[in-house]
């Protein structure tokens, strides 16, 4: 499983950093910075310094005051602009989809036409050929193709109609043939564009709970720190020594967990906006972590596990009906079925019969598939040919049913169930002539992709129509952990709840007005964008391409957000090691001479040892901000491995890499006398 | 170093982690409220008890309940504590007729012993009647201990239940632990003692002619039945001022090793415990490691420094370890290794006089005390201790598997963690933050006996003793003042209490949570990779903290000593 490598090459393009920039001085607000309290805390110490420098007094060269001050600043500025740039990125995309909203205007069943931006819930409006939905609604009348690229990005137009599971229209869509009535589901301002914009533009963003639960823990260590360098004066003072406020300050800075706390937000943005580049729509960031936490996958077996058309392979016909016989009719009966099914039924008698049939005879009736009948077929002068599921052919065929060939029928679909293929009866003029057998296909790499799911501890359940036997077998090829078959939403809803009371988060996805339920129980329910407004409604995330498969790719996504801030924490925090060898030696070498062994690093003087950490302190955050952007890489596996490979990286690599930044910088700072 | 002496520190090692399972699977029956073999003598005893307090034992509390229940007691007892002291000059049982306790001192002695820290400013012998010995002190060797391991078990439940509103009943807890346990188990450790020749007698004292013939007066006493609690409960409040170093005390060998171990008993059986009441033991063994990794790093440098003792004596001719304050009866490994046990526990009983070791060997059990005493630590206090250290490792680090943080099945939220940084926070507030006061104010600067930066190291070592409530004492800190003992008791209730209360809140919340059956993709809290991760925050978060301030002390102290200067 790979994530979509979703972010364009030109991530620090001038057109994104520039307007960044200067909205990074703009966070500086308190009532803005206030919100992060590490950044805050940074910003009230750099502002204080600033403020001791102007009044003098501090036994410092002011240089080194002065330089102390600006890479203080820095810090504060690097982070507000790490979360300038994360939002950045999702404002040109809010640019279009404003001015497409701004555009809308509705017609009125009167003829009236007003803005957009009046229409209430429950209004009707017209929309006909060419012009722009001007609201989410539900078609009542009528049937339209909807082009619907203005959201998805996908130019192939889809069919809305009254009534089914196609009935939802999304605002700022074109109808392009056609004219439908439309009833308005939203108020005014709450429509699917306006929480696309607020959600591409992070403006509504809220802090998750792992991320507010983050936070508490990264203001519980500025306190824990600040403790620390607080009582050093005293400690000094009993040495007869006395340590400068700046100093104090530098101490306080690179300890307290300035890197996280700088790249928290734009991790979170980042990755939602990771989803929103992937089409799908979360309606919260809880939404997304839930992603990650999910135990169970609930999939569709149909577009998820198999290929959604199924092929047909075997012609079965019955004792004392030549396989040809069958073939034939069936052929007949499927020439007028442009299902990808029917087409294949015509391939296949073609190919292994011979069967030359180009065109129905002059004056054929074609009986077209109704979900209620079960059956379709063709209506000759030679007489009349039935495709259909077996117990459908069977009732619409009474006499033959109750006849000696029925037990046989009955039978040989069993075996074709049993094999996870479908059965489908063939008649003609009330005569069995026997069974042809479909074949679901599975999708190429399913297997591997429900094995790399298991090593991560994820649990697969197919969930189809088909029946138990059918399903079974499809199950057991696909390599699915357990399926449910004849499943209705009901039985869906049953099963969503089961594992949850056993504790399991459970993501899903549907698109059916009767998957609301499930999809509103379920912790992740990714409701299809051509499914119904209820379901649309009822998920937590929608899919713009209407994908099914995309699931996994969700789990991923949400996995490798809490990995970014994983990652990144327990970086942030190992690098107080070396800081602090930095730092503690430089600081209280005046006191007790004999403390220079501490300094480790070599580093040159202790203002370049005080003034390198906080270099470095402050630089690591811009060095951060693309992994913070991209994601660290994810790949599939257990947790014990994953856990192996990321303290690795980001805990000993955290550990060390201060120590060689540190002392590069100290270098530079020596070898161009800065201090 | 010699082979013996790490023979002892190895076998040590070995005979904790064989004595956990035995003593945690006791303690699990307890934790269950299970039958055990003593009940059918001592269960009688537990329900007369119950009738007569009006105790309901299958009555459940909330954490809530819990912790007023538990509070209630120790303000109660603080308060008799204090006021039998305050009387004991006309109280019975007192036959050297000695005088009442100062207020200050007698608050400060009452909240000591209540907080199990059994800090004593004052010489045993000479302050405390044998009424006010008995009574007023070992009962809280006792109360204080099984109120620790009470706290631990309802801990444990927090994280062993499923949705459930309660955690326990604290009468139960602490009647049963008190009852089937320490009682039992002192006193065969105590005829132990006797056997091996502490005395244990109402006698005030015996005057004998030595072989010089001088007259002199030894003090005895009660000595055995409070050398066994005071080991076995991590009180660490001796008969005599010169606690384990005394003979009467500790007189062999054998009796030195058994001390030793019957300080780790409980604490590590706990682990066990923990492990059993979360359905899978690999979790309390790994915990078990944790510590015995920290434990062996300290003991190894402690061991390691006295024995390289100090250049400037051996510049005079003076070979071989540092042996300043230590008896020659036990040498260095055994009073290295004491040190090391009884601050990483918090005991506090001493064999030798931590003031007098090298700067970097009496680092460690200033270190281990800072860390909150939480490798094996105190009876019930270590583990919930270290369990809150598990909860930040687990939020910092557990994200890192792709999932939202949990441990033992459940989700470590926002509440978890800041209650869990509250309590981490009060260690360095206190420890850090009244040895800045100290080293200022003229009346905490009287304190220090020797100047420079092992002066501070006394005062430090005074703080992070009260805080992480140990009670040994870096002898050379006088701190029988008011100031002192006012600033102590203030550390001792704040590191006791600040620790449980957050402690039965974060009991209480994991307890109404959803179990997550750990999966493939959980975040694994039994391998090596975990004790690693487990080791490695505790040393960064907890150590950092201090880091500061052990380089002002001990380290700067070490430095000079390799100078040739010392304090």
């Amino acid at each position: 499983m790979t994530t979509p490598q979703s972010v364009p090459a030109s991530m620090f393009s001038a057109k994104l950093t520039v307007p960044a920039i200067g909205d990074a001085f703009r966070k500086l607000h308190p009532a803005a910075l206030v919100k992060n309290p590490v950044l805050f805390t940074t910003a009230v110490v750099a502002l204080l310094l600033t403020l001791l420098l102007a009044l003098g007094g501090e036994p410092l060269p002011l240089g080194f005051q002065a330089q102390l001050i600006v890479w203080l600043w820095l810090t504060v500025l690097f982070g507000t602009f790490a979360e300038a740039l994360a939002e950045g990125r999702g404002r040109a995309q809010a640019a279009s989809l404003r001015a497409t909203k701004s555009e809308l205007a509705a017609r009125l069943p009167n003829g009236q036409v007003v803005p957009a931006s009046q229409l209430r819930r429950g209004d009707e409006v017209l929309v006909e050929t060419g012009d722009l939905i001007p609201a989410d609604g539900e078609v009542i009348a009528g049937v339209a193709s909807v082009n619907e690229a203005a959201i998805t990005g996908e130019s192939a137009p889809v069919i809305r109609e009254a009534g089914g599971d196609r009935s939802a229209v999304t605002a700022g869509t074109r109808v392009i043939s056609d004219s439908i009535r439309v009833r308005v589901t939203q108020e005014p301002g709450q429509g699917f564009l306006d929480r696309m914009i607020a959600l591409v533009e992070g403006a509504e963003r809220q802090k998750t709970p792992n991320e507010i639960a983050l936070t508490i823990l990264l203001v519980g260590l500025t306190i824990i720190f600040l403790i620390a360098v607080a009582t050093v004066p005293a400690f000094a003072r009993y040495a007869g020594g006395h340590i400068p406020v700046a100093v104090l300050a530098a101490l306080l800075i690179t300890l307290i967990p300035t890197t996280i706390a700088a790249l928290l937000s734009a991790i979170g943005i980042a990755g939602m906006d990771r989803l929103v580049r992937f089409n799908v729509l979360a309606k919260s960031g809880r939404a997304v972590e839930a992603a990650g936490d999910v135990d169970v996958l609930l999939l569709d077996k149909t577009g998820t596990i198999t290929i959604g058309d199924r092929q047909a392979c075997a012609f079965r016909p019955l004792d004392g009906i030549a396989a040809g016989t069958l073939a034939q009719a069936a052929m007949l009966a499927s020439l007028a079925d442009e299902t990808p099914e029917g087409r294949s039924i015509v391939v296949l008698a073609r190919e292994t019969f011979g069967v030359a049939i180009d065109a129905l005879p002059e004056g054929a009736e074609i009986i077209p598939f109704t979900a209620q009948t079960r059956i379709s077929g063709v209506k000759t002068d030679a007489g009349l040919v039935q495709k259909g599921a077996v117990d459908a052919i069977l009732r619409a065929n009474p006499e033959a049913a109750s006849g000696n060939h029925a037990p046989q029928l009955r039978r040989i679909s069993e075996e074709i169930a049993r094999s996870g293929q479908t059965p489908l009866a063939v008649a003609r003029d009330g005569q069995l002539l026997g069974v042809i057998a479909l074949k679901d296909v599975i999708k190429a790499g399913v297997r591997e992709r429900f094995a790399e799911l298991r090593r991560m501890g994820i649990r697969t359940v197919m969930i189809t129509g088909d029946n138990p036997l059918t399903a079974a077998a499809i199950a057991a090829e696909s390599g699915v952990d357990d399926f449910l078959a004849e499943a209705t939403p009901e039985d869906k809803l049953a099963l969503i709840r089961t594992e949850q009371q056993g504790g399991k988060l459970v993501a899903m996805c549907g698109d059916g007005t009767n998957d609301a339920p499930a999809l509103a129980q379920a912790d992740v329910g990714v409701a299809m964008n051509t499914g119904t407004q209820a379901a649309r409604e009822a998920g937590n995330m929608v899919d713009l391409d209407s994908d099914p498969t995309k699931l996994i790719e969700i789990v991923g996504l949400g996995k490798q957000l809490l990995m970014t801030r994983g990652a990144l924490t327990t970086f942030s925090v190992a690098n107080d090691v070396a800081k602090y060898f930095a730092i503690i030696p430089a600081m209280f070498v005046v006191l007790y001479p004999g403390l220079g062994v501490l300094n480790v690093m070599k580093l040159a003087s202790p203002e370049s040892a005080i003034l390198s950490a906080i270099i470095f302190n402050a630089l690591i955050i811009p060095a951060l901000v693309p992994l913070a952007l991209r994601g660290v890489t994810y790949r599939p596996m257990g947790a014990g491995p994953l856990l192996a490979r990321n303290l690795a990286v980001y805990g000993l690599g955290g550990l060390v890499a201060p120590f060689i930044g540190i002392k590069a910088i100290d270098l530079a700072v020596a070898g161009l006398h800065l201090v | 170093m010699t082979i013996e002496g790490w023979t002892l520190i190895l076998l040590f090692t070995a005979l904790t982690v064989a004595l956990a399972r035995p003593v945690g699977a006791f303690l699990f029956a307890l934790y269950e409220g299970r039958t055990t073999p003593l009940h059918r003598v001592l269960g009688p005893v537990e329900w007369g008890f119950y009738r007569l307090a009006g105790v309901r034992p299958e009555s459940e509390q909330t954490w809530r309940a819990y912790a007023l229940h538990m509070l209630l007691f120790q303000l109660v007892l603080t308060v008799f504590t204090y006021a039998l002291l305050r009387f004991q000059a006309v109280l019975p049982l007192n036959p050297r007729a000695l005088g009442a306790v100062g207020g200050d001192g007698a608050m400060n002695t009452a909240i000591a012993f209540v907080t199990n820290t059994n800090w004593q400013w004052y010489a045993g012998e000479s302050t405390m009647s044998n009424l006010s010995q008995m009574l007023a002190l070992t009962i809280h060797n006792f109360l204080s201990a099984a109120t620790g391991i009470a706290i631990a078990f309802a801990l444990f439940r927090g994280f062993a239940r499923r949705q459930s509103g309660t955690i326990g009943n604290f009468w139960a807890d602490c009647t049963r632990v008190t009852l089937y346990l320490l009682l039992p188990a002192c006193l065969v450790y105590a005829l132990f003692l006797v056997a091996s020749g502490v005395p244990q007698t109402l006698a005030s004292s015996i005057d004998v002619t030595t072989l010089e013939g001088v007259k002199q007066t030894l003090v005895l006493g009660p000595v055995a039945s409070q050398e066994a609690i005071k080991m076995l409960g991590t009180n660490g409040g001796g008969f005599f001022n010169a606690n384990s170093a005394h003979p009467f005390e500790n007189p062999t060998a054998l009796t030195n090793l058994v001390q030793m171990l019957s300080i780790f008993a409980i604490g590590a059986g706990l682990t066990y415990c923990f492990g059993k009441a979360v359905g899978n033991v690999r979790q309390g063994w790994a915990i078990l490691a944790a510590m015995m990794i920290l434990f062996l790093a300290g003991a190894g440098i402690t061991y390691w420094q006295e024995a390289a003792g100090n250049p400037v004596l051996h510049h005079l001719g003076v070979a071989g370890g540092n042996m300043e304050g230590k008896e020659v009866r036990f040498g260095i490994a055994a009073s290295a290794l004491f040190s090391v046990v009884t601050t990483a526990a918090s005991c506090g009983a001493v064999n030798a006089m931590h003031d007098s070791f090298t700067a970097l060997g009496g680092m460690i059990p200033l270190f281990n005390m800072q860390l909150g005493e939480i490798v094996v630590g105190g009876v019930g206090a270590g583990i919930y201790g270290f369990l809150l250290f598990a909860l930040l490792a687990v939020f910092i680090a557990g994200l890192m598997v792709g999932r939202t943080p949990e441990y033992v099945g459940k989700k470590i939220e926002a509440k978890e963690v800041k209650l869990a940084v509250l309590a981490i926070a009060v260690l360095p507030l206190c420890i850090l933050g009244f040895t800045a006061i100290s080293a200022v104010l003229p009346a905490g600067l009287a304190g220090p006996l020797n100047k420079g930066p092992h002066g501070f190291t006394e005062i430090l070592y005074a703080y992070s003793s009260g805080t992480g409530n140990n009670g040994s004492a870096f002898a050379g800190l006088t701190a029988g003042t008011p100031f002192y003992n006012g600033l102590l008791s203030v550390a001792m209730w704040i590191g006791r209490f600040f620790m449980i209360v957050p402690a039965l809140a974060i009991a209480g919340s994991l307890a109404a949570k959803k179990y997550t059956p750990e999966t493939a993709g959980s975040f694994p809290t039994t391998g090596p990779l975990w004790i690693g991760l487990l080791v490695g925050i505790i040393l960064i978060v907890g150590g950092l903290t201090f880091l500061p301030s052990l380089a002002l002390g001990p380290i700067a102290d070490h430095l000079a000593m390799i100078s040739g200067q010392l304090f």
